[in-house]
């Protein structure tokens, strides 16, 4: 390996750290996709958790959306802000062995979430369920992470930062800011501590945390993958400057507001819940900015989408980024909120934006990276690709329709009452309605799993030898 | 909130708000660099410098005015209360009365009814079904057959009771059983005579001499709650063991574990969660599915 990377080595850039994490992407991907796949399948199938504990939902869940969210989605952030950072500064990072750690170091933590979640040990913070010591852990890594992002820039060779660094950058600090304030405990144990806050401010700092990781790990942080990827995947100009600084500056501002729209209805105050949803709506032309600057930036490349599998990708996750964008400002509108919450129309949402956006932008973008980092033309496949945005898409909107429909049908149910004034339906009638969008949602998420595999395939061939159409053509002359 | 945090969301949420707008309108301008770039090149990559898109200005225009609206007219902004007056408290408490208005006189009719009359209502027990649906079964179970640790409501036999009275009284105030453990007073070979004695009671073969020195114990640690005889005491929730109902099993392994480690059972009190009337169509419900009638 160490000979293969002196080979592919750049004279400028540090490239091992990006071919690291854009590897760990992909193999994350399918470690996290398949165990969404196994709970989809046990909410279907209950007597697929065999009875063990550490094979339950409860704690399988968590796993899930932590491999997803942290080990695919963060893997593929270190890489491409890594590689953006160093290509649109003109500079190597600022210290590769501190790059390093935060490979080895993220890696670590991931590991640790792995063995510790189906343990049952667990802080019960939806998406920050990791225990203290792993919590320090990523603390000490993302310190590192701004160091040598920031150190980068500030030995740029060009005058202007891009903005694609500016979405990197807000997303660093803000997921510092987030992650520390919010783990903030005090220990009993090695593997237990109490909140530092209580009852409802508590649950406040939990969905000001939990709704900024969607604001800015999975939407800032992504969008700085878009500015760089879709410009350079379209070969034409990014749409408007002066779009990014208004959507930009509006997007940060706006996010940090919105999280009492999880706590709509509830002990939080009804000022608190008042606030969160007003900007909670005002978010949405800040985030459509994003997609307006995205998209608008293939006018007089539109047709390279009949041919260009890779550029399909990154459209259609920013038509997926639109669409939930929409969707959630109008499920924080209280009226709407109170038939969607609680309800499987929330898990669509986020898998609209998880599978469409986040996914989809990031295997759009690898697809433009691994040939890249790894000295080839072009991907072993472009056939393969396009299988895999076919997957991916069907497998999506098969996600998502079946949860809207879940989603609604629950909550609706949950809410007719009869002539007499009792309610109509128990809570199980409404699990039995429940089960055909269950298997739905089976389907589409196995066949997004599906694609992955293919993209698996597709990058070890890359890395191993020539493209296939080049193979072709050699035997075609011979 | 004291005024300080209330003038500090106020002001936070204005700076904020005018913030966006500012930056809104300060870079409008009509498309006079239309098609040219700003000539800033990052790694081969050029900006054009489009206008902000009309429509996209509108839009964010009419969310921001639609927010100053919603927070002039409700919560929002610190202690001020919105001049509609609107909570969720004020919005849940008249949905609550609006409800008992259409439904109260109907359920207050069936209140001043004795429960064995009501019982045999068909709409009362249709109501009932539902109450229990949504309150009940997720203990008892949809067919209130009950399961392990939770007592079957339509066998007739009861722990605390099954006169109407009986019924409410424990709908009301909920049951708290407690079974001690005998372990360390009847050591292992107690337990197992115990154990051969109640079988024998409920006619299943067993060592007599076992049997025989377990009934003996019975009388002295036992027959106080369960009777002498052992058809046990409903004032304090001591089951009858006689009959071949086993709450929490009856094979010889399970009557020994309850010997040993005892059993807490726990009924939690409906009283501050469901009104006066419902417990009342309730109890009907519980009580007809053991009186069912012809």
């Amino acid at each position: 390996m160490s000979e293969l990377n002196a080979q592919l080595e750049h004279p400028v850039y540090n490239y091992k750290v990006v071919r690291q994490f854009a590897i760990m992407t992909v193999i994350w991907g399918i470690v996290g996709m398949l165990v969404g796949v196994l709970i989809a399948a046990q909410l279907v199938w209950p007597e697929l958790s065999f009875n063990q504990p550490w094979f339950s939902f409860g704690r399988l869940r968590p796993l899930h959306t932590n491999a997803v969210i942290f080990a695919f989605g963060g893997s593929a952030l270190f890489a491409t802000s890594y590689y953006v950072v160093q290509r649109t500064t003109q500079s190597r990072l600022i210290s590769d062995k501190l790059a390093s750690f935060t490979f080895w170091g993220w890696q670590l933590v991931i590991v640790l979430a792995a063995i510790s979640l189906p343990m049952g040990l667990t802080s019960s913070k939806e998406y920050a369920e990791l225990i203290w010591p792993i919590d320090v852990l990523i603390a000490i890594v993302w310190v590192a992470y701004a160091f040598v992002f920031f150190g980068t820039i500030t030995k740029r060779k060009v005058s202007h930062i891009y903005v694609a660094n500016w979405f990197f950058g807000s997303f660093i600090i803000t997921v510092a800011v987030l992650h520390i304030i919010n783990s903030a405990v005090l220990p009993v144990n090695w593997s237990m501590g109490y909140s530092i806050y209580a009852g409802t401010a508590d649950a406040m700092v939990q969905w000001w945390y939990g709704h900024n990781a969607v604001g800015f790990f999975l939407t800032a942080g992504f969008l700085g993958m878009m500015y760089y990827f879709v410009p350079k995947q379209a070969e034409r100009p990014v749409y408007s400057y002066r779009l990014s600084i208004v959507h930009f500056w509006a997007l940060v501002a706006v996010y940090i507001w919105a999280g009492p729209h999880h706590l709509h209805y509830t002990a939080l105050p009804d000022w608190a819940q008042g606030v969160g949803m007003v900007m909670s709506l005002i978010l949405l032309a800040p985030s459509w900015g994003g997609m307006i600057n995205g998209i608008m930036t293939l006018s007089g490349a539109w047709h390279k989408l009949r041919s260009d599998p890779i550029l399909r990708f990154l459209v259609v996750s920013l038509s997926f980024y639109g669409m939930s964008t929409f969707e959630g400002p109008m499920m924080s509108i209280k009226t709407v909120n109170s038939l969607s919450h609680y309800t499987d129309w929330t898990i669509g949402h986020v898998h609209s934006g998880a599978l469409g956006w986040v996914a989809m932008i990031s295997i759009g973008s690898l697809y433009h990276l691994i040939p890249v980092l790894f000295g080839k033309e072009k991907m072993y496949s472009t056939d393969l690709i396009n299988t895999h945005f076919w997957m991916s898409t069907i497998g999506t909107v098969l996600y998502i329709a079946s949860m809207w429909v879940n989603g609604i049908l629950q909550g609706l149910m949950w809410r007719a009452y009869n002539q007499d004034g009792t309610l109509t339906y128990t809570f199980v009638e409404s699990l039995v309605a429940s089960y055909p969008g269950y298997m739905v949602r089976l389907a589409g998420g196995l066949i997004f799993f599906l694609g992955m595999l293919l993209m698996a395939y597709n990058v070890y061939m890359t890395v191993r030898g020539d493209s296939k159409e080049a193979a072709n053509t050699q035997a075609a002359a011979a | 909130m004291s005024s300080f945090w209330s003038n500090w969301v106020i002001i936070l949420t204005s700076i904020t708000i005018i913030g966006i707008t500012w930056l809104l309108f300060a870079n409008r301008k009509k498309d006079k660099n239309a098609g040219e770039t700003t000539g800033h090149v990052y790694d081969g990559i050029e900006e054009y410098d489009n206008p902000l898109p009309a429509w996209w200005f509108f839009m964010f225009t009419i969310t921001i005015v639609w927010g100053l609206g919603y927070l002039a007219a409700y919560p929002g902004m610190g202690n001020y209360k919105g001049f509609l007056g609107w909570t969720q408290e004020g919005q849940h408490d008249e949905e609550v009365a609006k409800a008992e208005a259409k439904y109260r006189a109907m359920r207050d009719r069936y209140l001043a009814l004795p429960v064995e009359e009501i019982a045999r209502d068909p709409a009362v027990l249709k109501m009932g079904q539902r109450l229990f649906g949504n309150n009940c079964a997720q203990c008892h179970g949809a067919d209130a057959r009950g399961g392990y640790g939770f007592p079957n409501l339509t066998d007739n036999d009861w722990l605390w009771g099954g006169t109407p009275a009986a019924i409410k009284h424990t709908l009301i105030n909920g049951r708290q059983a407690a079974m001690p453990a005998w372990g360390s007073v009847l050591g292992e070979q107690g337990i197992k005579e115990m154990t051969a004695h109640l079988l024998n009671l409920n006619n299943r073969s067993v060592d007599p001499a076992l049997a025989a020195a377990g009934a003996e114990k019975f009388g002295l640690y036992c027959a106080a709650c369960h009777m002498p005889d052992g058809t046990g005491n409903q004032m304090m929730g001591a089951p009858n063991l006689t009959n071949g109902i086993w709450l929490y099993g009856g094979s010889e392994s399970d009557i020994a574990q309850t010997l040993r480690a005892g059993r807490n059972g726990m009924m939690p009190a409906q009283a501050k969660l469901l009104s006066e009337d419902r417990i009342h169509i309730l109890t009907a419900y519980v009580y007809s599915l053991s009186h069912k009638e012809g």
